[in-house]
């Protein structure tokens, strides 16, 4: 089996962004929407370095991918704060339970 | 052969990630999904993102996890989800095949070599703005952790 780098890379970033789409749209609980999240962001990570290698500018792209890593992590900071509060306040971590209006 | 093997434990990991009930091993598979990228981002020649990546991504965050998990509980998830899982399953492909019919030729050609990493002097010249953007970005990560750490709506005390 002889199958170039750029392939397996474009495969995993394939994998990686349709899982975390998946559990984007099929699951309910906030710390598992930010699990998702991280996902995707790690396969857009990987689709700027392979982007990087394929032009032969990896500094663009590595100074790129370190935004990128910041702000994810920022995003999972102020999610996970905002999951923690909205648990205390109704005493799940459902989404649907952010529903006040609907009784 | 290493790249096979990577891109298996990394999608593995994912959806382990995913599918596990309790949400510490969830997290725990996002660490070992964070590391096996690290180790191909290693691979495919930036090593100081896979450094980043491995101590942020699969460190940092990982803690954030296990923190936040802590204090909100492992409580078990609802088995049905927001949409049935056919429909996820018919967008997660459209969305694959799209994707890839645009990725995947663009992908399968010959890689170029590696010049001489200059990633320092252009973060600190040529994309000064993009750390002055991390530096914003990590004030707003140190106030949502003060949101994190806060407890609930204390009562007023009457005087």
């Amino acid at each position: 089996m002889n199958i170039s780098i750029p392939v397996i890379a474009g495969l995993v970033i394939l994998g990686l962004l349709g899982i975390g789409l998946y559990a984007l749209l099929a699951v309910r609980n906030l710390i598992k929407i930010i699990i998702a999240l991280q996902i995707m962001v790690k396969g857009v990570l990987v689709a700027f370095i392979l982007a990087g290698r394929l032009q032969g500018d990896m500094v663009t792209a590595q100074s790129m991918a370190l935004v990128v890593i910041v702000a994810d992590t920022i995003v999972a900071v102020v999610g996970l704060a905002l999951a923690v509060q909205i648990r205390r306040h109704t005493g799940k971590l459902d989404t649907t339970a952010l529903t006040t209006l609907r009784r | 052969m290493w790249h096979i093997l990577i891109m298996t434990g990394i999608l593995l990991c994912a959806i382990m990630a995913i599918r596990t009930k309790r949400l510490l091993v969830s997290a725990i598979w996002l660490a070992g999904c964070s590391a096996l990228v690290a180790l191909f981002l290693y691979l495919l020649g930036a090593p100081e993102i896979a450094v980043i990546e491995l101590s942020v991504g699969a460190g940092l965050v990982t803690v954030l996890f296990v923190f936040a998990i802590n204090i909100a509980g492992d409580e078990a998830q609802p088995s049905h989800p927001v949409i049935s899982r056919p429909l996820a399953w018919a967008v997660i492909a459209v969305a694959a095949l799209l994707v890839g019919w645009l990725l995947l030729p663009g992908v399968n050609v010959a890689v170029p070599g590696l010049p001489e990493s200059q990633l320092g002097n252009t973060l600190w010249q040529a994309r000064s703005l993009d750390m002055f953007l991390i530096g914003v970005l990590i004030f707003a990560g140190a106030l949502a952790m003060l949101g994190l750490l806060a407890d609930g709506k204390k009562e007023a005390v009457e005087p």
